[in-house]
């Protein structure tokens, strides 16, 4: 047989692929090349969720953009006019927005990704496909929802003439970091989730800490200097004063917090891959 | 000429025992620490403690080659790793142990419909439905009008999924699946569901992609479907392959080992997993007061006599209305009939959580002396199916009925017990003189 296959391949047929099952060994490998194979599926899964979500809810796109401006107009009054928080300048709409952008975005991928595995159990105990298709989807889907909110942001500065500076280039790194820390946390909890069914009730708690432990509702320069580095170690921390300082041109670019978030991101996200990838292995036997 | 496309190498499969059962709330594992660190720990240092010898093999040294081509039946019963297997094959669970190899794109169908969604309109449930089997766009695209074809749904296309009955939903979901066409094709039971039309369609559908030359893997209860469709068999029982023959051999030998009365059932969960939607069935009994034993258990009723069955279940979150159910076959495996809680008016079907037991009382002399089988399930009533589990049990109505015991098997016809329907008969002339 090994000969009849050499000699076909010998006349340039191609061969189909062999496929091996064995018991799960201890180590892995990022399955790039399945990944890629499967990319058709991944945008399937974004297009349905984003299909659904503009659906479901009768309002539609003004969803996306309401939650973001709710909290926006609280935030101002509460945090600024009331409690007069410095803004670095800015009018509290636009330095609160600017924050929320990538907040809202992060706490609802994050919430997506951590159910994803739950959520599709049926599929995930019937078919095969790389399971961190669905972390992965649930994580870009949201930046459909960012898209929209955006708009209501680029509009809000032209009501105020705040004119961008070339920083504003600056801003997809921002968010393609943002993107990395909902991935990583959310492979965490995904594969958690998929365990412990409680961990939903306990992401509530921790997206709402980590919400004041960000500088969503304050600027970071209240953070004494000597503690900054520190902050830094929460990655959204250098997430949103990216943002805002890249989008308005206020404040100072993120230097050492966006280094120690960026040493986080990577951390997490290492780590949550191996994580899930441990579990994906036994992950149709327990959800 | 044929090459060897399938070749599984001693695969086993195991389960601890709980694993599949229920999931872990994390405040379970924190108040188990709290109340026990000590033994906690204990279990995380030596590793084995707590596992022990808790664990199931529910597929054990399973070894076979499946030719390019081959059409090949797996059988055995509920539980006994046909699913496994295939999960297997189809790298949705990982073995314990033992290694396979597939040569070419391989399909699988554990299940029609997988993916679909309720809020989508059909067309695009086809595409979504269709990715997820693992079709390619273009793939998707050029089979489209095909697809919409087969599944005679064209004019609902554009309506959201959840307006379409089962029916249609079900025909839609096998369109999209027969026109999926990978090398290598893994089939379980999908064609058990539906009316008997449709269940006829698929099995026509499976012969031609069988006859196209792809190879297949055919898990099933239906004999006759085995029979038609496969060239081979593989019996697996408990885990363990019996025996890897002819379709005709390994059917025969599958009836053979069928025979085995049995009036009390315990759903086993160490090889199927629980059923979403609140509750579970837990077991049961086919039970007559007084019948006739033999050994502990009991399998032979009397049919002058009322018996019942009893069907245990457990419902794990409120529920507004949830009814258990029952179907009774003959040896034939013809349907007597069934029944369920939701058809007595004054039953509240309100549950909260808890154990529950749902007695079905059946009428002295309602069905014949013969063999019969129970398959049992769980609904929501105007709703969706929970669970539905076929041949739990296997017992025997014999013939003590004064009357009809002076009868022969062989002259009563059909299931309905001859006495059901009585008889008057009233002299329309009594006296008179009629001519021969």
């Amino acid at each position: 047989m090994n000969t009849n296959s050499t000699t076909i391949e010998a006349a340039g047929i191609p061969q189909p692929p062999v496929l091996h099952i064995t018991p799960p060994s201890r180590w892995w490998v990022l399955p790039v090349g399945e990944l890629w194979d499967y990319r058709e599926l991944l945008y399937f899964f974004v297009w349905r969720d984003v299909k659904i979500r503009y659906k479901q809810t009768a309002v539609g796109a003004t969803w996306a953009v309401l939650q973001p401006f709710l909290t926006m107009l609280v935030f101002s009054l509460f945090f600024g006019k009331l409690a007069h928080i410095p803004s670095e300048g800015l009018p509290y709409p636009i330095f609160y927005y600017s924050a929320l952008l990538p907040w809202v975005y992060f706490a609802a991928s994050l919430q997506n990704a951590t159910n994803t595995i739950v959520e599709n159990q049926r599929v995930i105990t019937k078919v095969y496909f790389p399971r961190l298709v669905l972390p992965l989807s649930a994580t870009l889907s949201g930046l459909v929802d960012f898209g929209v909110s955006f708009l209501l942001f680029i509009a809000m500065m032209v009501f105020y003439g705040i004119r961008p500076t070339m920083a504003m280039f600056c801003f997809p790194l921002f968010l393609f970091l943002a993107l990395l820390v909902a991935l990583g946390a959310g492979l965490w909890l995904s594969a958690l989730n998929a365990i412990y069914r409680d961990v939903k009730y306990v992401l509530t708690f921790l997206v709402q800490f980590w919400m004041f432990a960000s500088p969503v509702a304050y600027p970071s320069s209240l953070v004494p200097a000597k503690w900054r580095w520190l902050y830094g170690l929460n990655p959204m921390a250098g997430v949103i004063e990216g943002f805002r300082w890249s989008l308005t041109g206020h404040g100072d670019p993120p230097g050492i917090l966006l280094f120690a978030s960026f040493l986080v991101v990577v951390t997490v996200l290492v780590g949550g891959l191996a994580f899930f990838q441990r579990m994906e292995t036994t992950i149709a036997d327990v959800v | 000429m044929s090459q060897t496309v399938i070749r599984a190498e001693g695969l086993g499969k195991r389960y601890r025992i709980g694993e599949r059962e229920r999931y872990l709330a994390l405040r379970d594992v924190v108040t188990r620490a709290l109340r026990a660190p000590t033994r906690l720990l204990a279990g995380w240092s030596n590793g084995s403690n707590h596992r022990g010898t808790n664990f199931i093999w529910a597929l054990k040294d399973v070894s076979f080659e499946i030719q390019e081509g081959e059409v090949v039946g797996v059988i055995g019963r509920n539980g006994a790793g046909k699913s496994t297997l295939l999960k297997i094959l189809a790298r949705i669970t990982r073995p314990t142990e033992g290694s396979a190899e597939i040569r070419g794109r391989i399909g699988s169908l554990l299940e029609v419909g997988t993916g679909f969604h309720p809020e989508l309109t059909g067309r695009e449930n086809v595409y979504l439905n269709g990715a997820v089997l693992g079709m390619k766009k273009a793939e998707i695209q050029s089979k489209f009008d095909e697809i919409v074809a087969f599944s005679e749904v064209e004019r609902f296309l554009d309506t959201p999924l959840k307006h379409y009955s089962s029916g249609m939903q079900m025909r839609l979901a096998f369109a999209v699946a027969a026109h999926l066409e990978p090398e290598i094709l893994l089939v379980d039971e999908v064609l058990a569901v539906g009316d008997a039309n449709f269940q006829r369609k698929c099995i026509g559908k499976m012969a031609d992609v069988a006859k196209k030359g792809r190879t297949i893997l055919f898990v099933s209860h239906n004999m006759d479907a085995v029979t038609r469709l496969c060239g081979r068999g593989i019996l697996i029982e408990n885990g363990r392959q019996i025996l890897n023959g002819s379709s005709a051999e390994v059917v025969s030998e599958y009836l053979a080992r069928q025979d085995a009365l049995s009036n009390t059932f315990e759903i086993d969960y160490a090889h199927q997993t629980f059923p979403e939607g609140g509750a579970y069935l837990l077991s049961g009994e086919v039970w007559q007061e007084g019948a006739l034993t033999s050994g502990s258990d009991v399998c032979a009723l009397r049919f002058s006599a009322p018996w019942c069955i009893k069907i245990r279940y457990r419902v794990t979150r409120p529920l507004n209305s949830i009814t258990s159910g029952l179907r009774i076959a003959d040896a034939q495996d013809r349907f007597v009939f069934n029944t369920a809680e939701c058809f007595t008016e004054s039953l509240n079907l309100e549950r909260s959580t808890g154990d529950y037991e749902a007695i079905c009382h059946i009428p002295q002399g309602l069905i014949l002396p013969g063999e019969y089988s129970l398959d049992i399930g769980l609904d929501v009533v105007g709703g969706s199916c929970l669970q539905g589990i076929r041949g739990v049990a296997r017992w025997r109505i014999i013939n003590d009925d004064p009357i009809l015991g002076r009868f022969q098997d062989g002259r009563l016809v059909g299931v309905i017990g001859s006495r059901i329907a009585p008889w008057t008969t009233r002299a329309l002339s009594q006296g008179a003189k009629v001519e021969e």
